[in-house]
């Protein structure tokens, strides 16, 4: 009897001595395990399983044809795909003015005056909301009949002009409306990094004399680097993400031409019309490729950060 | 202070701001206050094009009425919840614990792993979009609210994992090597002493993820077709009916499916300021 | 002894219906308020009448039942569901996920069923390969809304003729007023105007043709098509900006008097009406002939009741059915959705003179098409709509739109 519980408590000693000999390697494995299995699964697969799919000819019915690079030659000889990757570096370029604007906002906004809080809340709203939400109002904003510019366009001499229904200006109509919201993003950002800064070498740069402009150059935007480096961060991924917007305001209309990657993929592969996995994985393919650019830069400026942090 | 502290500027210069800023505030929430002007329209209004002249009829609380009887808005707020809370839950909870592995650990794979949940974090969602709607399929877990979340507290513990590593990673080291030192498991340094201290970045978490869940359209457009499972936005797009393009209705379902996050926002705003704006006064 | 064992079948087969009957799971994507409530009654009314049936009634979302149909008949099939009849049918029929009901069609013992006699116009837009694959249960006309008080003030009459037509658009232009309004922000409402010209340039036979991919998109008669479609884009007679509205914005126009017509479905009456017009000043008329002596086809898109090859509970969803065929159930039925019964013993809603118009149109008509996005494959449609469009904005761009939808053509049907 007293043996057995010895021996049970020598194994219990030897194995919590094992436990505490290893625990240090064993626990980030063990903590890691859960989230990294949902991620593996959901995430990585994924994207590996995606980029097989695309040499493959798929209903999402029928069993698979492999095709080779096909969907790929098909792609580069879709005037649609062409559209839809010139929107996307619109959208790209366009939605960079959030990054100004949003500083330039901030710099407004940075003061104490009575209520500056409620007023900065209500201006970083439409962040809030969902873009299905401001998708529906843009649209209806931009009804060349009854919208809200009509009048103001009727001022200038484009009556009755509809910007969602122009080929040419549709794409920038929408990302006029994905801007109302990034802008308050990128707003928020910078009020906090002016929160932030040295307040020390700006009374110094005061004292010297320095103008205001050449004080917000020279000591305010040096420091506000962090900011701005995650500002264009999202809002690179925002454009390139720009999904929601497209799907409410135009569908990729009229005739395709406010199409983007994201969309498009979406259209071919699962919408009500197009049933080409295949085709939309090799879409997709294309613009995982082209976010791979950013995501590897992010990456590499954080390697930095954390080398120097050693 | 950056810029000048109006305070100190000339009484003309103080005046014309305190009248710009509200000026400013009114053009800025010009599409907010388009959509408030809808929801208490009729449907007479809307066909006739009348959309920002004076409402022939005040219909709010019918619009509204109408929107919970007529159609499944309500339900539709449910699904937003019951979709929401246990992502923010299952994404905050797993990421504690790879963040805390990342954070307080030093291991061969770890940069590599942190990175990996970084870089996933940024991907398209369409690379995604196929495989994941099979997956689902296959598990017998298409058109259930399960599915959804499943793939959203994935998905969103790469974020959270980012937030939660560099939040864990900034506490003084020195108190893990104390604890240690006192010969504390590692289990209760995350219980006892990490835990406590990562509160607000938990609360920061909720709020963002909250935010983020309850706004994503596209997800639930992949994974979800039938109403019992379809969350706000979905089911706001599907509110513009076959036939009847019910704006009134819509935007007085839109002014309802933005309210949770709209609270969420001015209850939390603290939080959800630092959460976002992590990163963008240090490195 | 054969008595006894006749009682021992029967009671076996009792037995085995009644381990099959007791639900019957049936799933629609009914989920506008009209045919919500239509089938709300509907399956009441089912119960009450079969009381050893209970039905579990999933209700889709109207837009996402197209993906969830492909992926529920395969996976989780219900007993009915509900679809749309031509060849938006065929990839079903084809994957062999529909059940044939021909006996239904055949069989006139069925109570009150009598399809042969009393539903003999719809059969066609049931049939693939000589078999039936389910039953229609409502239908609407489409055609010509117009204005009556703007064609009375600039002295037109309704048209008749295709240069009756033309001629009544340039009156209307010339009086200020667009003479044809149209919103194509969501593609479709364009292929209503293709179909009709082709139906009345070409006619039906060709129509389905084009729709089934047996005929070139560079085809001398669809460039005949696009001849008349010209007639009226190129002057300008389609609203300006069609490409920004949806089809309910475009109605607005038309409420405020600015413009005359819209060619459209009869779903179109209930938001003209609430928006202000009446049966005084709103009116409707068929779409005029253009080629002389080809017999007038109709679109009339009509929805359906089908049964899933996989289905469990075969025996109710016969019954079932055959309940939707019945004449006093389609009467009620197409009251509440305020559509036209197949059956042709129904009633319809007194007093409503578009329904009485269609009614009338439909049952004269040589036959009937299901609308460009169902009798064409999803994929073809969506190109040929998305280029429709393009050329009512760029009429000039007819050749290389034409080309395109071809190069679609030969990829779709391969």
């Amino acid at each position: 009897m007293s043996q057995a519980a010895s021996s049970i408590s020598t194994r219990t000693i030897r194995q919590s001595s094992w436990w505490k000999r290893h625990q240090q390697k064993l626990t980030p494995i063990i903590f890691l395990t859960p989230g990294l299995l949902f991620f593996v699964v959901y995430v990585i697969w994924p994207i590996l399983s995606s980029l097989t799919i695309s040499l493959y000819q798929w209903d999402g019915l029928s069993p698979k044809t492999f095709i080779g690079l096909e969907n790929y030659i098909m792609l580069f000889d879709d005037e649609y795909f062409y559209v839809a990757l010139w929107n996307n570096v619109k959208w790209l370029v366009c939605f960079m003015l959030a990054v100004p604007v949003g500083l330039g906002l901030a710099i407004f906004l940075n003061q104490t005056i009575f209520g500056i809080r409620v007023v900065k809340s209500l201006f970083f709203f439409p962040f809030v909301i969902s873009q299905v939400v401001i998708g529906l109002i843009f649209t209806w904003f931009y009804r060349p009949d009854y919208g809200a510019i009509a009048p103001f366009l009727n001022f200038i001499g484009l009556e009755g002009w509809s910007i969602l229904a122009d080929e040419d200006y549709a794409t920038y109509g929408i990302i006029f409306a994905g801007l109302y919201p990034q802008i308050a993003y990128c707003m928020i950002l910078y009020l906090t990094g002016l929160n932030n800064i040295n307040s020390d070498q700006i009374e110094a740069g005061r004292m010297d004399g320095a103008k205001s402009f050449s004080l917000f150059w020279n000591i305010v935007l040096p420091q506000l680097r962090p900011a701005t480096f995650l500002a264009i961060v999202v809002t690179v991924i925002g454009a390139l993400r720009s999904f929601d917007m497209v799907a409410i305001m135009t569908q990729g209309g009229p005739w395709g031409s406010t199409n983007v990657l994201a969309y498009y993929m979406f259209e071919q592969a699962l919408s009500e019309y197009g049933y080409r996995m295949g085709y939309g994985s090799a879409i997709a393919a294309i613009l995982f490729t082209i976010m791979m650019f950013y995501i590897v830069f992010f990456i590499y400026r954080m390697y930095q950060n954390e080398k120097k942090g050693l | 202070m950056f810029p000048t502290p109006i305070q100190k500027r000339p009484f003309f210069n103080q005046v014309s701001y305190k009248i710009l800023v509200p000026f400013s505030l009114a053009i800025w929430l010009v599409p907010l206050a388009g959509i408030m002007m809808t929801s208490i329209r009729g449907l007479g209004d809307i066909t006739a094009g009348n959309l920002w002249g004076t409402p022939s009829e005040f219909l709010f609380f019918s619009n509204m009425a109408d929107v919970f009887q007529n159609t499944p808005m309500l339900s539709y707020i449910i699904n937003s919840f019951k979709i929401t809370i246990p992502t923010m839950i299952g994404a905050v909870a797993l990421s504690c614990m790879t963040g805390f592995a990342l954070a307080a650990y030093k291991f061969k794979a770890n940069l590599f792993i942190f990175f990996t949940f970084i870089a996933g974090n940024f991907v398209p969602f369409q690379i995604l979009m196929i495989p994941v709607r099979d997956l689902t399929f296959q598990m017998g877990l298409y058109d259930t609210i399960t599915g959804l979340v499943l793939f959203h507290v994935a998905f969103q513990t790469g974020f959270c994992t980012l937030f939660m590593r560099n939040f864990i990673k900034a506490l003084p080291h020195e108190l893990l090597e104390a604890a240690r030192i006192d010969g504390t498991s590692e289990f209760n340094i995350f219980l006892k002493i990490v835990l406590p201290l990562t509160r607000p970045a938990i609360a920061a978490l909720c709020v963002l993820i909250f935010t983020f869940i309850w706004n994503d359209y596209f997800w639930a457009t992949v994974l979800i077709q039938g109403q019992h499972a379809m969350p706000v936005t979905a089911g706001l797009k599907s509110l513009n009916g076959q036939w009847i393009s019910a704006y009134h209705l819509l935007s007085a379902g839109s002014i309802m499916a933005a309210i949770p996050p709209v609270m969420m926002f001015f209850l939390m705003q603290k939080h959800f300021i630092a959460g976002l704006t992590l990163g963008a006064s240090k490195g | 002894m054969r008595k006894i064992l006749a009682t021992l079948i029967a009671i076996a087969s009792l037995g085995y219906s009644s381990a099959f009957a007791g639900t019957l799971v049936i799933n629609t994507d009914t989920s506008d308020p009209a045919p919500k409530a239509a089938f709300e009654w509907i399956i009441n009314k089912f119960e009450e009448e079969n009381p050893d049936v209970t039905v579990e009634w999933n209700l889709f979302d109207h837009e996402g039942y197209k993906q969830s149909i492909r992926n529920f008949l395969n996976t989780n099939p219900p007993d009915v569901a509900n679809w749309y009849a031509g060849n938006r049918m065929l990839p079903f029929v084809r994957a062999g996920l529909f059940e044939d009901v021909s006996d239904i069609w055949a069989d006139s013992g069925w109570v009150d069923g009598n399809l042969t006699e009393n539903m003999e116009h719809a059969k066609k837009s049931m049939t693939i390969g000589g078999k039936q694959w389910g039953i229609p249960y409502t239908y609407y006309q489409w055609g010509v809304y117009y204005r009556k008080d703007l064609f009375t003030m600039n002295g037109i009459s309704v048209p008749k003729t295709w240069d009756e037509f033309v001629a009544a658009c340039a009156t209307l232009k010339e009086a200020g007023i667009t003479p044809i309004t149209i919103g194509s922000k969501y593609l479709w409402t364009t292929a209503g105007v293709f179909d009709y010209l082709n139906l009345r340039t070409n006619g039906y036979e060709f129509h389905m043709d084009l729709t089934l991919g047996k005929v070139p998109y560079t085809d001398p008669k669809v460039q005949a098509v696009f001849d008349k479609w010209d007639e009226l884009v190129k002057p300008g007679y389609f609203l300006e900006n069609h490409a920004a509205l949806s089809w309910q914005e475009a109605l607005a126009p038309m409420v405020n008097g600015e413009a005359a017509m819209y060619v459209m479905g009869n779903f179109a009456v209930a938001p003209l009406k609430e928006a202000g017009l009446s049966d005084s000043n709103l009116g409707f008329f068929q779409f005029p002939e253009i080629t002389p002596g080809i017999p007038m086809a109709e679109e009339a898109p009509t929805d359906t009741v089908h049964i899933p090859s996989m289905a469990k509970n075969k025996t109710d969803a016969k019954r079932f059915l055959i309940f939707m065929s019945r004449a006093d159930v389609q009467e009620e039925v197409n009251k509440m959705l305020g559509q036209l019964p197949i059956n042709s013993k129904s009633g319809v809603k007194k007093g409503d003179p578009f329904l009485a118009a269609g009614l009338d149109m439909l049952n004269n008509a040589y036959a009937m098409a299901q609308f460009y996005d169902r009798d064409a494959p999803a994929e073809m449609a969506s190109e040929g709509m998305k280029g429709f469009q393009e050329y009512m904005s760029n009429p000039d761009r007819r050749q290389k739109i034409l080309e395109r939808l071809e190069k679609v053509r030969q990829r779709v049907y391969k």
